[in-house]
């Protein structure tokens, strides 16, 4: 699809997907790209699958993309990973969350959270990026910063300079939670460069 | 300055931008966005929330009769709540410009149906505006406000849940002020009585003829010659679809597609050897370009049902040019996932009411608001949805049907004040007897938590006279009318009984407030004692998120709990606490 890059994130509702995609499109827009995204509004943020995509390059159409396509796919809820692994392009970067979130389809017995999800994630993604962002969340100061802690890794993918992703963070999230934020960003950014 | 904006917050712009003084609406996905993004504007536009859509609709009517610039905001099935004074309006016509901006929602992401709201513009005989992105969400705005003053008319601003929820740049503008002269007196021109609407409808011809050579040499409709082997014409989202997957294609782009712009129309087929039209949803455009006498293709290679997508183009170019295309399938293992629907929330008031009622062997004539998940496993709890109200009037027409079963009628708050108390007045008027539940939390919580009549605050923010369902409740007829806390959960099973044993109609008003929304209700995460727990799995039977069954044992995750407590009543062996 054309010169356009495009991210792929996924998640489950209420684990800030759309700061993350919004901190994304920011970076894009200050590297002097065109940039569209999609979110999901609505009934699916109760609880469902939510996804939120971003598209840069230097002149954007469709705000959705095609299978196969995304330069990155960003996993917030590591089932959610394999559920979208056909939107990722060949050689892309996934970066999964090892963070397990059971839905009530499972808790209820009408279905089955898949184990050895690490080996389907190997098998699935050539270059994969699998760790526990809410730990190092926790370490740079706070859970909350989860999300951004992905998002730091999701950057090692991109060819969006260092300094435009520090100044989307800072454009985007309240001066308060600034310093944790940063502090999650690189500890995600080293976690996809080790 | 350039800022990345939705659809949504866009048109919000266009409003402050086109100089409206009066913004009204009921919240609706993808549609909601809109108006709460208008009032970051309030020192310039007043705006409101309404009941619902009809009264949004003469609302703002009202406003453009003064001369005011107004506009009101819908999803899809609110414009057919508001058919009525639309479908009048467009003979009154407009003074000062009126848009009624109308969000689709093909695929149904987030509705009961996936109606083409553009057909209401030829129904109506009144301009349709339809954006590609933001930046011309906004422009479309303020165009259509110019459309309907020049030409006195009501306009559709349609927009889709891809046109509403994406995000794209935006060049900001000043506001140009636009001051009403007030309502200047006109009983022919604003009294539809027989005698003058004769009239008004002869000019809704006229003005609709007098339109036509505008939209052909409108801004708002352009050709794109490229390639002229194919040219495809194209409006709201698909044309960015179009873009993408048929560079070199020449495009004829419709932003102002009704009344047609037939010489447009004509001049582009004839510079093509082939002629495709992709529209998402009916074939509006199809339809009149073949009644033209213009050989096109369309609904053949595009699909008719659900939203088009890059994907969707490429198999139909594929199709079109006699390929195959390599689908690209999701994984294996993704088949073998577990599904994760949307559900209520953890600590939701509303799951006990579901709970409670699987208890029952009743009918349930549901309705549309979060409450519609109660009709998923493992609740099972709701039989029927049809539109906003229909909770409480299906009950009533299941009732005097001769139903053997109690019927059992369900609406929020929000959606009682919308459509419900009409419903709830014909009860009392023709003496039915079903039991209605209003779910009251406080909020117009599914839309993302919108104040509304029986919250106490304004779209403004400023504080005001609280609705009292209980009392439209007697005023309907209806004495036996109860208030309880769903989360007492024992108390709410007895009177549920009761209620069924009971010959009379019953309103029950299980006000709890969404925890989501209200934080004050949050307590503590609670705990399964594992020595206590006889892993009997019945907690597992309200289906709250917060509840885990892994590796043999139940689990209540603390980061989602909120401590309603409605499990450890459930649980016959007091292990959660």
């Amino acid at each position: 699809m054309n010169d356009c890059v495009s991210v792929f994130l996924t998640g489950v509702g209420g684990q800030g997907i759309l700061l993350a995609s919004e901190i994304i499109s920011n970076a894009a827009m200050l590297s002097g790209f065109d940039v569209k995204t999609n979110e999901v509004h609505g009934m699916a943020q109760r609880g469902g699958t939510v996804t939120a995509l971003v598209r840069y390059g230097p002149k954007v159409y469709s705000p959705l993309i095609c299978e196969g396509n995304a330069r990155v796919l960003c996993a917030f809820e590591m089932a959610e990973a394999i559920r979208a692994a056909h939107y990722l392009a060949p050689g892309g970067l996934a970066v999964v969350n090892q963070y397990r979130i059971i839905p009530v389809t499972v808790s209820s017995g009408s279905a089955v959270y898949p184990e050895n999800i690490k080996e389907t994630l190997r098998k699935c993604f050539p270059r994969l990026c699998y760790f526990d962002a809410t730990q190092k969340a926790i370490e740079a100061g706070t859970e909350k910063a989860a999300n951004v802690v992905l998002l730091g890794a999701t950057s090692v993918g991109l060819d969006l300079p260092e300094e435009t992703w520090l100044e989307a963070i800072r454009k985007t999230v309240k001066p308060k939670f600034l310093e944790v934020n940063l502090k999650a960003f690189a500890a995600g950014r080293a976690a996809a460069q080790s | 300055m350039k800022e990345l904006l939705s659809g949504n917050e866009a048109i919000a712009r266009g409003v402050y931008e086109a100089g409206v003084r009066v913004a009204v609406g009921y919240p609706g996905t993808p549609s909601t966005e809109i108006l709460e993004n208008v009032e970051q504007y309030k020192e310039h536009v007043y705006c409101e929330w309404s009941p619902n859509e009809k009264v949004a609709f003469e609302v703002a009517a009202g406003a453009c009769l003064t001369g005011a610039r107004s506009i009101v905001t819908m999803k899809h099935v609110g414009l057919n709540v508001a058919a009525d004074p639309l479908m009048t309006l467009t003979y009154v016509g407009a003074v000062g410009g009126i848009v009624a901006i109308v969000a689709d929602d093909p695929g149904m992401h987030s509705s009961q149906n996936e109606q083409d709201s553009r057909q209401y513009a030829r129904f109506a005989k009144i301009p349709l505006l339809e954006p590609s992105d933001s930046e011309e969400a906004r422009d479309f705005l303020v165009a259509g406000m110019d459309i309907s003053e020049k030409f006195k008319t009501p306009v559709i601003l349609r927009t889709t849940t891809r046109i509403s929820h994406s995000r794209s740049l935006v060049e900001l503008h000043e506001r140009v002020e636009h001051t009403p002269q007030g309502f200047k007196k006109d009983p022919p021109r604003f009294v539809p009585i027989p005698a003058w609407a004769r009239p008004m409808r002869v000019r809704v011809e006229e003005r609709l003829r007098a339109m036509i050579p505008e939209v052909s040499a409108s801004a708002l409709n352009r050709i794109e010659w490229a390639n002229k082997d194919l040219g495809i014409i194209a409006c709201g989202v698909a044309y960015q679809y179009v873009k993408e997957v048929f560079p070199e294609a020449s495009v004829l782009k419709l932003g102002w597609p009704y009344p047609y712009p037939d010489d447009l129309i004509r001049q582009f087929a004839a510079g093509v050897k082939r002629l495709l039209v992709v529209e998402e949803l009916d074939d509006f455009l199809e339809e009149h370009i073949k009644a033209l006498g213009i050989a096109c293709d369309g609904k053949n290679f595009v699909p008719n049902i659900g939203e088009l997508s890059p994907m969707a183009l490429r198999r139909i170019r594929a199709k079109m040019e006699g390929k195959e295309l390599p689908q690209v399938l999701p994984v294996e293992e993704a088949s073998k996932l577990p599904p994760r629907p949307p559900v209520l929330c953890p600590s939701c008031p509303h799951r006990a009411v579901f709970s409670a009622l699987g208890k029952f062997d009743v009918v349930v004539t549901g309705d549309i608001g979060c409450y519609s998940l109660g009709v998923a496993a493992p609740l099972n709890r709701m039989d029927t949805i049809l539109c906003m109200g229909a909770g409480i009037s299906m009950a009533h027409g299941m009732k005097i049907a001769g139903e053997k079963k109690r019927v059992v009628g369900i609406v929020g708050d929000s959606t009682f004040f919308h459509s419900g108390i009409t419903a709830l007045l014909d009860i009392g008027y023709n003496k039915s007897a079903p039991v209605i539940i209003i779910l009251d939390n406080r909020v117009t919580a599914m839309t993302g938590h919108q104040d509304n009549p029986g919250s106490g605050l304004t779209l403004m923010g400023e504080p005001t006279h609280e609705a009292s369902i209980e009392e439209f409740a007697r005023a309907c007829g209806i004495k036996r009318v109860f208030t309880v806390d769903p989360l007492k959960y024992d108390a709410f099973i007895e009177l549920l009984k009761n209620s069924f044993e009971t010959p009379e109609p019953t309103v029950i008003i299980s006000r709890s407030p969404c925890i989501v929304h209200d934080h004050s209700g949050l307590k503590p995460a609670l705990k399964v004692d594992p020595d206590v727990c006889r892993t009997c799995k019945l907690c597992l039977k309200i289906g709250c998120p917060a509840l885990e069954f892994t590796e043999g044992h139940v689990r209540i995750n603390n980061l989602l709990c909120g401590g309603c407590s409605l499990c450890g009543q459930i649980c016959p062996f007091d292990a959660i606490s």
